[in-house]
This record gives structure tokens, C-alpha cells and sequence, in this order.
């Protein structure tokens, strides 16, 4: 799925259904998935001690969103102080344009940029680019994908569904002097060569942040290649952009998250780096950027932060481990779901970023078997989550609340019919008994095809008598 | 020992309608636990499948039609795990903005059982009478493993049983596919993890699978049958009565 195609939630069946039929990429996401499912397991070992961090971890979030509007001011506050110019994005064109800004006042023609899931949400390179501004991947996962036309189909692990050959022929058609070869720490190498060149000449430097620490006016960045402290050191300029959500009250709220964070993402206790970003360069420093920016993104959060049933959607660290444990994630990998955040998490976050008219079949799209709510590092109920916007699809707003984003707009009369009739059979003894006799006794009218049913199983046929008449049967 | 004398049986709609035979073989189990069995004839359904598809009004409709049929103090067997779960945690949250009847279902919650569990814990090794050996694979519902504990329950009783060989296919935790209305609306993704499911299963080597879920079994046998295989899943009530020394085995002799 590169190039021109770019997959959209619309058409997230469609997609879905392309990549259950390629068999290539089912096994590469299964034994990448399981990979990092025994390695987050193998970081807790100990249930109780799990359950004793996440528990903290939750409290620490949701305190945080309690908190939020306050929390915000003192960030505010504290990094303007430091001298660090905070931006308010309502939309991802708001947040685009204010990357413009800073990139025309520096006369920039490049950016070198971190991983950042927030900056895919406003498609920043896209955007960068149709005004001539070159925006690079430094992480190499999006380096790749970025080389190829392609997007991200894993928050943590972007590039997981690449092979080691799409890599060695990407490179080799991409990256001009490149060598064709297999082997991962030549390819590595090759990579890291082409992006050294752009980190010494690009002006801005463009990171996410993990958390945003509100005591200490601190931007955190969690990272294992490095390119994150090169993105913050290197250029004069440092633009971090992030979600209004990442903010935490205090520095002694981020180890218990970290933790939580780095084991439950990639199963590492620690990770190569940890950067705290509190200011620009000071004087007398000799590195660090002389300019810091934070872009704080809404992109519909404040919809999910005010509606108490939605709220916790915004717990979130973004450690993946949702969609490692999702057995729909694993089979239908995370480009199908045509979002920024696939799998579970992009389930319950995306209605609120695109609306429920867009994103309708992606809460639909789940067994509900509870994995992803099990591993979920800060207590995301995500099975209930999925539910309560799977209704908020289908039926008209209470006029005393302030709706979703296309609330109903997934409503069905049909639907609605057939739910109706069912509560009114279900609900009513003597008419369920009336209808279970009959349904036994024309069981064999029942039809051969009955819908997706029939797709892989043979179809459901009443027993010859029910159960309350065998039981019947039975007493006499 | 636990020593209740009565039981409620809430079979579920799935059970009543598609699988009677393993109610009856939990009402023949939990007779030769000593235990009375009452099966409230006005009851049909915990729900479930309008709940989780979006349509809580219709679920409450129908679990409040539940509500009155369980009048004494007696546990309340299920012998279908998801449907437990539902009971147990669901029925509170359906009912949260009415009193009268939020205390009738915390009520229910409490005294509901599923059909493992409650056996596990008053099954004597006495009553087994069939020990021929057999190799089994325990399959269960992923929501009564996360919200019951089904999985732990299913385990220890079926390590009460000699002769039983207990086996763990690949991925023994991963869902079936089953997710109620998820199979109808996302069906490929459901067939997917469905032929999975049984790929694990039929390479374990198990001779027979049982569940304690009937919409799991009612999934994976659908999917059995059009394979070239005689592998069929069985409800764990049904495997426990042909094991034990019931009235109605007696019969068949």
C-alpha cells in the first residue's frame, strides 16, 4: 500500500480484507507481534508488582486529566518562563501553518525530524513539502517509509511491515551511492550516512514529546536511535509539537509512566536515551538549540476530555502494547485501519480526531476479548471505550449532552428494527416460549445463508427442542 | 466443601435454543453434585448481544425482564462464561441510574456462578467414574477469562478428572473470532482468527476440545464442519457427564 493510495478509515473493510489475503504479511505481523508480546511479558514477571505500577500509573493520568485546563496554564507559564514560546493548535491546518510561520522567520528550506505520531496526524511532511520545505524522518523505521510514499502501520515499530528486502531495494533506489545489500547493520549504516549529512545542515529540528512535565516547564522524549537528541541538540531551532493530553503534574509523576511506557512498548526496562528538554541553550552553554517552540495539538480531544464516558481515552502513553495483544491488529496489520493510530488505541482515539462517520466501522472491528484493555499500561477500560462509541454510532444524542462528532451518523433503521424487535422478543416470556416452539419446530426453514455467518461456518440451525422443553420432558 | 442445596440454572439463549443438550447435561452434573436444580421458565436472555453491539436500552430491556425470576437466595449457575460476565459486571453498569433495580442486579451479581467454577469447588474425586485416558484441549471465552477467571476454574476441574490429558494448543488465550455481532460484521477478520483458532486446535493433537462457552462452541464447531476433520468442541458439562457416574449415564448403560 505506498505511493498514491493512501488507505483512508472509510475504507477500512476493504483494506482489511486485501491484507488477510496476503499471506507474507499475516506471518511477518504475527511473529512480530509475538515477539513483542514475550518481551513485554518477560518485564513483568511479578502480576502483583504489575498491577501495583499500573494502578499508579493510572492514578497518575487520570489525576493529570482531572487536572487538564490547570495543568495547561502552568505549563504555559512555566515554559514561557524558561523561554520556551508555546503555541495552541485547534486544528492540524492551525498547527501547520504555525510550522510555517517559524520555518519563514528562519528563512528554513529544511527540517530534520524524531518520531512523532502527532506530527503524522497533521501530515507535516505533506504539508512542509507543498511549500517547498523539506521535512526529513530521522527515525529509521520512518526514514524507510518516508523513502517509499509509505505510513506508518505501528505507533512504535513504523516500519514492521517491511521486509528486509522492501528495505535493501528502497535504499538502493532512494539513496543515491547506496550499495545493494541485505544485511540489516549495512542497510543500518547506509541509512544512518544519508541522515548525518541532513542533521548538520538542517535549521529546525522537529520531536514529539512523550510527556509534558507541568512543574518543571519540561518537554520529554523518550527514544532509542538517538535522532530524537540530535533533533533537539543539533539545530538552532526546536519545534516540539504533541498532543494537549501529554501533560503530567509533576517530574516525580514521569518515572513510574516511563517504566510503565518503555516495557510495556518495546519490553525494555530502559531506553537508550530519556532527553528532559527544560528551556532553550543558556548562556554559557556551547550546544542546544537557541530557539524552543511547543506546539500543543486539540485535533478533538477536548471532545473525548469532556465527555466523562470518553474521558479516558486520553490516558494514553502511546506504548503500543494494545495493539501487539489485538488479534485483529495482528491479522489485518495497522495500514488497513486508514488512521494514524491503528489498532485498538486508534479505535477509541480516531472517532474523536476524524469523527464517527469516517471512522464507523473501526470500534466495530473488534471481538471485544478484553486483551487490549488487560495489558493496557495506565487502566484504559478500551473493550468498554469501543462499546460506548459503537452506540454513540448508532443512536441519536440525548439532547442534555453536547454530541460527538457525527454521533449517530452510522444509525441504521434496519439495524435499529432488528434490535427493537429482538428486545421486544427477549423481553417477553410467553412471546420468546411461542417463538422458540415454532423456531424448533421449522428448524429445518432455517435459511443456508445467513449473512457473514455462512462466510466460514455452516449455518446455525435451532436444536429439534429446546431446552425448556427437554427440561419439561424431563420432570414428567 | 461448599454446601449449597439449590441451585438456579440461568441457561442463556444460546444454549436454550442451539445447544439444549448442554444445558441438560449441567442440570445431570449438578444433580449428582447433590445440588436441586431450578430453571425459572420465564427466563431467555442475559443481553449480551445488543449490549455490546451499541444498543444498551434494548440490553436493559431485556435483562430487566431477568431481574424478578430469581427470588431466593440460591447461587445462579452458568453454564455459558461470556453470558456470566455479563451478569456479573454488566448488569450493574445497565442498570447505574436505577436504584430500585441496580440493587436487584448487584444482588444477582453476586450470586451469580459460572458452571466451572461452581463445580470445581464441590466435585469429589469419588464421583468420577469414566477414567479411560484421553487427550483434551480447553478452549475459553476470552471475555469470561478476563472478567471470571473461567480459564483457572476450567483447568483445576479438569485436573481433578484422571485420565485427562490436558494440552495447550498455540495461542491458547487469543479470542475465536466468535465477538457476537463482530462475526456478521466484520466476517472475513472473524473467519481469520476462527481458522487460527482451529489450526492451533487440530495441531495440539487434542482428540476433543471442550468450552464453557456455548457462542465459542457454537463458532468453532459452525467452522469444524466444513473441514475434513471429526475434531469437535463439547461443552465442558457434557465431557464432566460422561465422566461421572450421573443418573442419566446410569441409563444410557
Amino acid at each position: 500500500m505506498s505511493g498514491d493510495r493512501q488507505p483512508r478509515p472509510q475504507d477500512f473493510k476493504v483494506q482489511s480484507r486485501a491484507a488477510l489475503a496476503d499471506p507474507a504479511l499475516r506471518a511477518s505481523f504475527r511473529s512480530a507481534m509475538d515477539f513483542l508480546v514475550d518481551k513485554r511479558a518477560a518485564q513483568f514477571p511479578d502480576i502483583g508488582a504489575y498491577e501495583r505500577l499500573r494502578s499508579l500509573g493510572t492514578r497518575i493520568r487520570e489525576h493529570a486529566l482531572a487536572k487538564l485546563p490547570e495543568l495547561l496554564e502552568r505549563l504555559e507559564q512555566n515554559l514561557t518562563a524558561l523561554g520556551v514560546q508555546v503555541h495552541w493548535a485547534e486544528t492540524p491546518s492551525d498547527a501547520n501553518r504555525i510550522f510555517l510561520d517559524i520555518a519563514a522567520r528562519h528563512g528554513a528550506q529544511a527540517m530534520v525530524k524524531g518520531k512523532s505520531m502527532v506530527s503524522e496526524e497533521i501530515e507535516l511532511n505533506r504539508e512542509m513539502a507543498a511549500h517547498g520545505i523539506d521535512c526529513v524522518e530521522t527515525d529509521m523505521g520512518e526514514y524507510i517509509l518516508q523513502l517509499d510514499g509509505d505510513r506508518p502501520s505501528h505507533i512504535i515499530m513504523p516500519a514492521i511491515h517491511k521486509t528486509k528486502a522492501d528495505v535493501s531495494r528502497i535504499f538502493a533506489e532512494k539513496i543515491p551511492g547506496s550499495a545493494h545489500t541485505e544485511d540489516v547493520d549495512e542497510l543500518i549504516a547506509i541509512g544512518r550516512r544519508a541522515l548525518r549529512e541532513r542533521f548538520r545542515d538542517a535549521p529546525i529540528g522537529v520531536t514529539g514529546a512523550n510527556f509534558l512535565v507541568a512543574e518543571t516547564g519540561s518537554l520529554v522524549l523518550v527514544e532509542n536511535e538517538g535522532n530524537g537528541r540530535l533533533c533537539t541538540s543539533v539545530p538552532e531551532v526546536h519545534v516540539a509539537i504533541t498532543g494537549i493530553e501529554k501533560v503530567i503534574e509533576r517530574l516525580e509523576h514521569l518515572p513510574p509512566l516511563y517504566t510503565l511506557l518503555t516495557r510495556s512498548a518495546t519490553g525494555q526496562a530502559v531506553t537508550t536515551y530519556l532527553n528532559i528538554v527544560t528551556g532553550p541553550r543558556r548562556a554559557g552553554e556551547k550546544d542546544g538549540p537557541r530557539e524552543v517552540h511547543l506546539i500543543l495539538l486539540d485535533n478533538g480531544r477536548t471532545q473525548a476530555w469532556r465527555d466523562q464516558r470518553f474521558r479516558a481515552t486520553l490516558q494514553c502513553i502511546r506504548c503500543g502494547a494494545c495493539m501487539n495483544h489485538c488479534p485483529v491488529y495482528t491479522r489485518v496489520g495497522g495500514l488497513s485501519y486508514g488512521t494514524t493510530y491503528p489498532g485498538p488505541i486508534g479505535a477509541i482515539v480516531s472517532p474523536h480526531l476524524l469523527g464517527l462517520d469516517a471512522t464507523r466501522d473501526l470500534p466495530t472491528a473488534s471481538s471485544l476479548c478484553g486483551a487490549c484493555g488487560e495489558v493496557c499500561p495506565v487502566g484504559i477500560p478500551i473493550p468498554e471505550l469501543l462499546m460506548r462509541l459503537r452506540g454513540a454510532a448508532r443512536r441519536r444524542p440525548a439532547p442534555e449532552r453536547k454530541p460527538l462528532r457525527d454521533e449517530g451518523a452510522a444509525r441504521s433503521r434496519a439495524e435499529t428494527l432488528v434490535w427493537t424487535a429482538w428486545a421486544l422478543l427477549y423481553s417477553r416470556a410467553r412471546l420468546y416460549r411461542w417463538f422458540s416452539w415454532w423456531a424448533t419446530r421449522l428448524r429445518r426453514l432455517t435459511p443456508a445463508w445467513q449473512g457473514g455467518w455462512t462466510r466460514g461456518r455452516v449455518p446455525l440451525r435451532p436444536a429439534p427442542r429446546s431446552l425448556r422443553e427437554l427440561l419439561a420432558q424431563r420432570r414428567r | 466443601m461448599e454446601t449449597d442445596t439449590h441451585v438456579y440454572l440461568f441457561a442463556t439463549c444460546v444454549v436454550d435454543l442451539f445447544s439444549p443438550q448442554s444445558g441438560l447435561d449441567a442440570v445431570e452434573v449438578l444433580e449428582a453434585l447433590g445440588v436441586t436444580v431450578a430453571f425459572p421458565r420465564d427466563q431467555t436472555c442475559c443481553g449480551q448481544p445488543a449490549y455490546t453491539t451499541g444498543f444498551a436500552d434494548d440490553a436493559r430491556r431485556v435483562a430487566a425482564a431477568q431481574l424478578d425470576l430469581f427470588p431466593q437466595p440460591w447461587p445462579i449457575v452458568v453454564p455459558s462464561g461470556s453470558c456470566g460476565g455479563m451478569l456479573r459486571h454488566h448488569w450493574p453498569r445497565l442498570f447505574a441510574d436505577d436504584p430500585q433495580r441496580l440493587a436487584q442486579a448487584e444482588a444477582l451479581a453476586a450470586r451469580t456462578v459460572e458452571f466451572c467454577d461452581f463445580v470445581d469447588t464441590r466435585l469429589a474425586a469419588s464421583q468420577v467414574a469414566d477414567t479411560t485416558p484421553v487427550r483434551l484441549a480447553l478452549h475459553t471465552s476470552c471475555t469470561a477469562r478476563r472478567e471470571l477467571a473461567t480459564h483457572l476454574a476450567g483447568r483445576r476441574l479438569l485436573a481433578k478428572l484422571p485420565g485427562v490429558e490436558l494440552l495447550e494448543p498455540e495461542h491458547e488465550a487469543e479470542c475465536c473470532g466468535f465477538g457476537g455481532t463482530f462475526a456478521i460484521k466484520h466476517p472475513e477478520i472473524s473467519a481469520a482468527m476462527t481458522e487460527d483458532k482451529l489450526d492451533a486446535l487440530q495441531a495440539s493433537g487434542c482428540a476433543q476440545f471442550v468450552s464453557a462457552d456455548c457462542g465459542c462452541l457454537l463458532n468453532l464447531n459452525g467452522a469444524l464442519e466444513r473441514r475434513p476433520t471429526t475434531l469437535r468442541g463439547l461443552h465442558i458439562a457434557s465431557f464432566l457427564r460422561s465422566r461421572l457416574a450421573t443418573r442419566g449415564a446410569e441409563q444410557r448403560r
